[in-house]
């Protein structure tokens, strides 16, 4: 099968989803010109015209905003957050506008609202540039929020996520947007709330998203040397989350070890083992464990940050813990 | 001209010193030695220039991701800005900033900004400090003319305005936000215009002669100083460079670039020296060689000095 970058997958979507529905447009800033910081929306500007490609000024709060109102009178935007680190400027109109409205008006409103984001570290973006806020999304009812790891998972979520007439929060690891993968040329879909087990594996389950899920990857390979068979789970979505295939991946493994690039503390990895525990404490063999960042910010200099950033080595380390 | 020679010579100085560190910057961000985002000042000096050659130690500054020359007037230490760029423990920030957040609290500068439209509320905040504390300091904010359609704008500025603050807001209008155009992200000409709906001064000025931005921002400063509120200050300009190294620039064209390189503020600022007689070639020569030689002395300082140990990551979060 043909390949794509993370980031060509993307813009495929986006190029696919625009072209089937006329309601679709995008607005941001950089992204049209400039085809986006990252590259996602290039070439959407030269296709569909300034009407549905919008360069907006640096104005988070009424690019989201105006995608809230632009949504509950009928369009369905496509709006970048270019990242993530920057919604503190623009959250309520996320959390208090986009998120509630629906329930607010007993349910009288629909709000097909994407807004596509960059999280992560490991280009010594520092503090204001690097974070991983994934949690902060997963924690207002609402929202839901999608995470991909794959080229081939970043253009069917993203495709779902356009499709969905719910308030989306789609984000996209910088550190992705280069790797490759097989992605079919057809539109297609992949649901929200369905965990895609990228590894299968006897001895341990690994729940990783975004860049850890390859990370993981890496540790099972080097942990399979050792004997020990890993089993990794990506979520791809955190809400909604699927416990159950977490929980019988448990059921099978008798241990957990959870990996993300955000903070531990509150973080999403907290939620998973938590809802292991409540279903599945007595398939477990071993206390869970969760490998993520300090409690810091991102430090800037390049041997800070790649301590910041959990490692392989962190991660076969948490795994010969519990394994043993 | 009142302005006496010893500033003209301090100005001419330090617009110097912000080009030749961000060459070098430059230099060592193409060479792969400085990580991250690299936002130059270059084109732009005149602007902090001017603005801070009024400015007292114990007045306040907040700056932008395009910081550097903020630093430098406001008498930033070229070694401690270059090992912090370089990522060492001996940086201004131990290495933990880097350029989008590099800061000096004890020269006042309450930092270069990652998050565009983070600085007016601050600089109100340190204006308010000024205030209260019954001195007659004052907070400059630079911030872009992108920055000046933040929602913190207008309300920073708004706030400053009512409670007739010492804060000086002096948009650096480089005719750009990344990839934005001016005319495109808003709809006036003159960002100082926006003064008026504050009911405070604004004023225009040419952002590439270094004389023109000294003279109205000594105006908004010393009304500040007197107690008579905030002040505006758009300073027409342009950056040299890409919005960050890197940037292949698909925005603006090679003839706009080369037109506003005609208008260059050191050059321009140096013919004008020498005409009255304040600067020969000689000393021109002289400065120069000395700013290069403090630049390398400030590289090979970056150079020298050591990374931050691996358990520094979890230092300074809290105050204890
Ligand atoms: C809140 C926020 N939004 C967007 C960005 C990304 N960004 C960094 S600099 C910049 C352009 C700023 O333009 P301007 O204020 O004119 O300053 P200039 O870069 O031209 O000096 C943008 C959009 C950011 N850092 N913070
Ligand atoms: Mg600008």
């Amino acid at each position: 099968m043909r390949t794509l970058t993370f980031a060509q997958a993307l813009n495929e979507a986006l190029k696919q989803e625009m072209r089937r529905d006329p309601t679709i447009y995008v607005a941001g800033e950089d992204v049209g010109v400039y085809g986006g910081i990252f590259g996602v929306t290039a070439g959407l500007l030269q296709e569909f015209g300034e009407d549905r490609v919008r360069d907006t000024p640096i104005t988070e709060s009424a690019i989201i905003g105006s995608a809230v109102g632009a949504a509950a009178a009928g369009l369905r935007p496509v709006v970048e957050l270019m990242f993530i680190d920057f919604i503190g400027v623009a959250l309520d109109q996320l959390y208090n506008q986009a998120a509630k409205m629906k329930y607010m008006f007993g349910g009288k409103a629909r709000l097909p609202i994407v807004m596509r984001t960059t999280c992560g570290a490991g280009m010594c973006a520092a503090a204001q540039h690097s974070q991983s806020l994934e949690a902060w999304m997963m924690h207002i009812p609402g929202l839901k929020v999608v995470v991909p790891s794959t080229p081939y998972d970043a253009k069917g979520l993203l495709i779902t996520a356009i499709r969905d007439d719910n308030p989306v929060v789609f984000i996209e690891h910088k550190m992705l947007y280069g790797i490759e993968g097989e992605v079919p040329e057809e539109p297609y879909t992949i649901p929200f709330g369905q965990a895609d087990v990228k590894r299968e594996g006897t001895d341990v389950t690994v729940v990783a998203t975004m860049a850890m899920a390859h990370k993981a990857l890496t540790a099972a390979e080097e942990l399979a040397k050792d004997g020990i068979s890993v089993e990794v789970v990506d979520p791809r979505t955190l809400t909604p989350l699927d416990v159950e295939t977490i929980v019988n991946s448990v059921k099978k493994t008798h241990r957990l070890v959870v990996v993300h690039e955000a903070v531990k503390h509150g973080g999403a990895g907290g939620e998973i083992v938590a809802s292991v525990v409540e279903e599945a404490l007595d398939y477990l063999d071993a206390p869970p464990k969760r490998v993520a960042a300090p409690f810091t910010p991102v430090p800037f200099s390049p041997v800070l940050e790649q301590v910041f950033i959990p490692s392989v080595e962190k991660i076969v380390a948490a795994v010969k813990e519990v394994v043993t | 001209m009142s302005t006496d020679t010893e500033k003209l010579l301090w100005m001419y100085t330090n617009m110097l010193k912000i080009r030749r560190f961000e060459e070098k910057v430059g230099e060592f961000f193409a060479a792969g030695k400085i990580p991250g985002f690299v936002h130059l000042y270059i084109g732009e000096e005149a602007v902090a220039t001017g603005v801070c050659a009024h400015l007292r130690k114990d007045d306040y500054i907040t700056s932008t991701h395009r910081g550097h020359g903020h630093l430098i007037s406001k008498g930033g230490d070229l070694k401690l800005m270059m090992a912090e760029l370089f990522g060492k423990r001996t940086g201004y920030c131990k290495g933990k900033g880097g350029s989008m957040h590099i800061a000096d609290v004890d020269l006042g500068i309450l930092g270069a900004n990652g998050i565009v439209g983070g600085g007016p509320p601050i600089a109100t905040g340190a204006a308010l400090a000024a205030k209260y504390r019954g001195t007659d300091g004052v907070a400059v904010c630079f911030l872009g003319d992108g920055a000046s359609n933040q929602g913190t704008f207008h309300e920073g500025v708004n706030l400053a305005s009512i409670w007739k603050l010492p804060a000086i807001f002096v948009v650096e209008n480089n005719m750009y936000g990344i990839s934005l155009p001016q005319t495109r992200s808003m709809r006036v000409q003159d960002i100082a215009d926006r003064a008026a709906a504050y009911d405070i001064p604004g004023f225009v000025v040419d952002g590439n002669d270094v004389i023109a931005v000294y003279e109205a921002a000594g105006e908004a400063i010393q009304r500040a100083r007197a107690g008579e509120g905030p002040a505006l200050i758009e300073c027409k300009t342009y950056r040299y460079r890409g919005h960050f190294e890197g940037d292949p620039m698909v925005y603006r064209t090679r003839e706009e670039e080369e037109m506003w390189r005609a208008k260059d503020p050191i050059s321009r600022f140096e013919t004008k020296l020498m005409e009255m007689g304040v600067l020969n070639e000689a000393q021109a020569r002289e400065i120069n060689e000395r700013i290069l030689a403090q630049v390398e002395e400030a590289v090979r300082f970056a150079e020298e000095s050591p990374w931050p140990a691996p358990e520094e990551v979890l230092e300074d979060v809290y105050t204890v």
